[in-house]
């Protein structure tokens, strides 16, 4: 136990706690409606595009967080105008979406030739650089997403599973739909930092897959998703400490341990 | 007395770009009937089916639903749609019956008489994965029925399931159709089966419904003088 209370007397651990804790948190919370969707790559598409935004605020010297959410947020919005409105597939849009934002923010980055050690931070993510601002920013939009999912669940429940049977029950499924993509391209934002930009949908899908392996019901499996989250940060924070490893992708090796565990003992 | 229309279409007329679709279809579905509307694979059920639903709007002509345009309608606890494909897409995820039926804005004893009425009630706390296509089906129809709705409309409900599936299917839609009085629209390219078991067809084709196939009036103005006797 003396092994984590002794980290809490960095500021900067305490910071990576509580931002890892929120997107432990809001990450499955979203993650379980992107399985259903059948739309798991979707966080790295954007995760991508939140390249650029990173990029830009860089280059113009503004909070990364800010204009990451900005840039998220635009293309979230158009992903799904296309999808519902251009007849082109999901997985299409993905497959373009995300060289696309990976090749706009290498053009940015050679554009601007001073920044590459910054980018490096976003793309593997630096949960020790976390400031105090971007864990307000963090809580903040955590709040945000957690409630309007809460608040709205059986809309984006019914919307998720069965979109033309949603419809005919009088929900708005395309304002439902638009909603639901800014709250993935936010949570995107927000995790970046802590698990970085190439790592992010590991953190919201593996979570929810390896809970549907083992609870009966889909609300369970949100709850159960989210502690499976949490422990992947709590034992990869710890372990990447005292073994001085990256953060980031120590929590998803965890969070793929756990998948794996539970797969096993399943079988068993 | 009239009996209310349920359903009504006026010169219905839709069309991709240049590509015509539907052309001046007219129809009248009035309350209590079972009918069958059914045309080959590609004729446009399934778009007439989005347009009664709201999902798409005509270029031209004029949709009712219970008499009310259908840009003005906003009761859509009276319609209760089933679609071709549901359940299809989620055996990927842990959900259970209960939880499919909860999908619609009602209390646990609404939950419970509906899957009662398609004698699902035992299979409440089972994942919806663990069952036979024929009993999802019967869940989609009980989330369907939550609402206690007025009309009943099922895309291809019959695909892919055997005889036996079948013929307890059309018992329940006989049941419901019966005891609730519900208006029930079964949308099919299978003919001949569907033709055996609904009071009359509308058949689509060649982008419109010949004047012969647009009503059930005879039929329902049969049903209304047996009840009236």
């Amino acid at each position: 136990m003396h092994l984590i209370t002794d980290l809490f007397q960095y500021g900067f651990m305490v910071r990576a706690f509580w931002a890892g804790l929120i997107v432990a948190i809001i990450g499955p919370l979203i993650g379980s409606f992107l399985v259903v969707r059948k739309l798991s790559l979707i966080a790295d598409a954007l995760s991508h595009v939140a390249l650029t935004g990173v990029a830009i605020g860089l280059l113009i010297g503004v909070n990364p967080l800010v204009t990451t959410i900005f840039f998220t947020v635009i293309t979230a919005y158009i992903i799904e105008e296309i999808r519902s409105n251009e007849h082109v597939s999901a997985e299409s849009i993905l497959a373009m979406i995300l060289p696309g934002g990976l090749a706009l923010a290498l053009i940015l980055i050679s554009i601007a030739n001073g920044f590459n050690a910054n980018i490096f931070t976003y793309l593997f993510g630096s949960i020790a650089t976390v400031t105090q601002q971007d864990i307000w920013i963090i809580l903040s939009l955590g709040i945000v997403i957690g409630g309007i999912l809460l608040i709205f669940y059986r809309q984006f429940m019914y919307t998720s599973f069965d979109e033309e049977s949603a419809r005919s029950s009088g929900i708005p499924v395309q304002l439902v739909n638009h909603v639901f993509m800014i709250l993935v391209a936010l949570t995107v934002s927000v995790a970046m930092k802590v698990v970085g930009a190439l790592l992010i949908g590991a953190l919201m899908i593996i979570p929810v897959i390896t809970a549907m392996q083992v609870v009966k019901g889909f609300k369970i499996s949100i709850v159960v998703s989210v502690l499976f989250a949490l422990l992947s940060v709590l034992v990869g924070l710890v372990t990447s400490y005292y073994a001085n490893l990256p953060a980031g992708a120590t929590i998803v090796m965890i969070s793929i341990l756990l998948f794996a565990l539970t797969s096993v003992i399943r079988r068993v | 007395m009239t009996t209310p229309s349920v359903i009504s279409l006026r010169n219905v007329t839709f069309g991709y770009g240049d590509e015509s679709i539907l052309d001046g279809v007219n129809c009248d579905i009035l309350e209590g009937d079972f009918v069958g509307l059914v045309g080959h694979n590609g004729v446009g059920k399934s778009t007439l089916l989005k347009i009664i639903l709201g999902a798409l709007h005509p270029q031209k002509g004029t949709v009712k639903l219970f008499g009310i345009p259908i840009k003005q309608f906003h009761d859509w606890d009276k319609v209760g749609y089933i679609p071709q494909k549901a359940g299809f897409s989620v055996s990927h995820v842990p959900i259970t019956v209960e939880e499919v039926i909860k999908m619609e804005d009602v209390e646990d004893n609404a939950v419970d008489e509906a899957l009662a009425s398609v004698d699902m009630l035992i299979f409440k706390n089972k994942l919806l994965r663990e069952l036979s296509g024929g009993q999802q089906q019967r869940v989609f129809i009980a989330r369907a029925l939550v609402k206690k709705p007025k009309l009943l409309i099922l895309d291809e409900p019959t695909v892919g399931v055997d005889v036996r599936t079948q013929e307890k299917f059309y018992e329940l839609m006989q049941k419901l159709n019966h005891n609730y009085h519900l208006t029930l629209l079964l949308v099919s390219h299978d003919l001949h089966t569907i033709s055996h078991q609904v009071h009359c067809v509308i058949q689509l084709d060649k982008k419109t419904i010949p004047y012969e196939t647009n009503t059930c009036n005879i039929i329902h103005a049969h049903h209304t003088d047996a009840f009236n006797h």
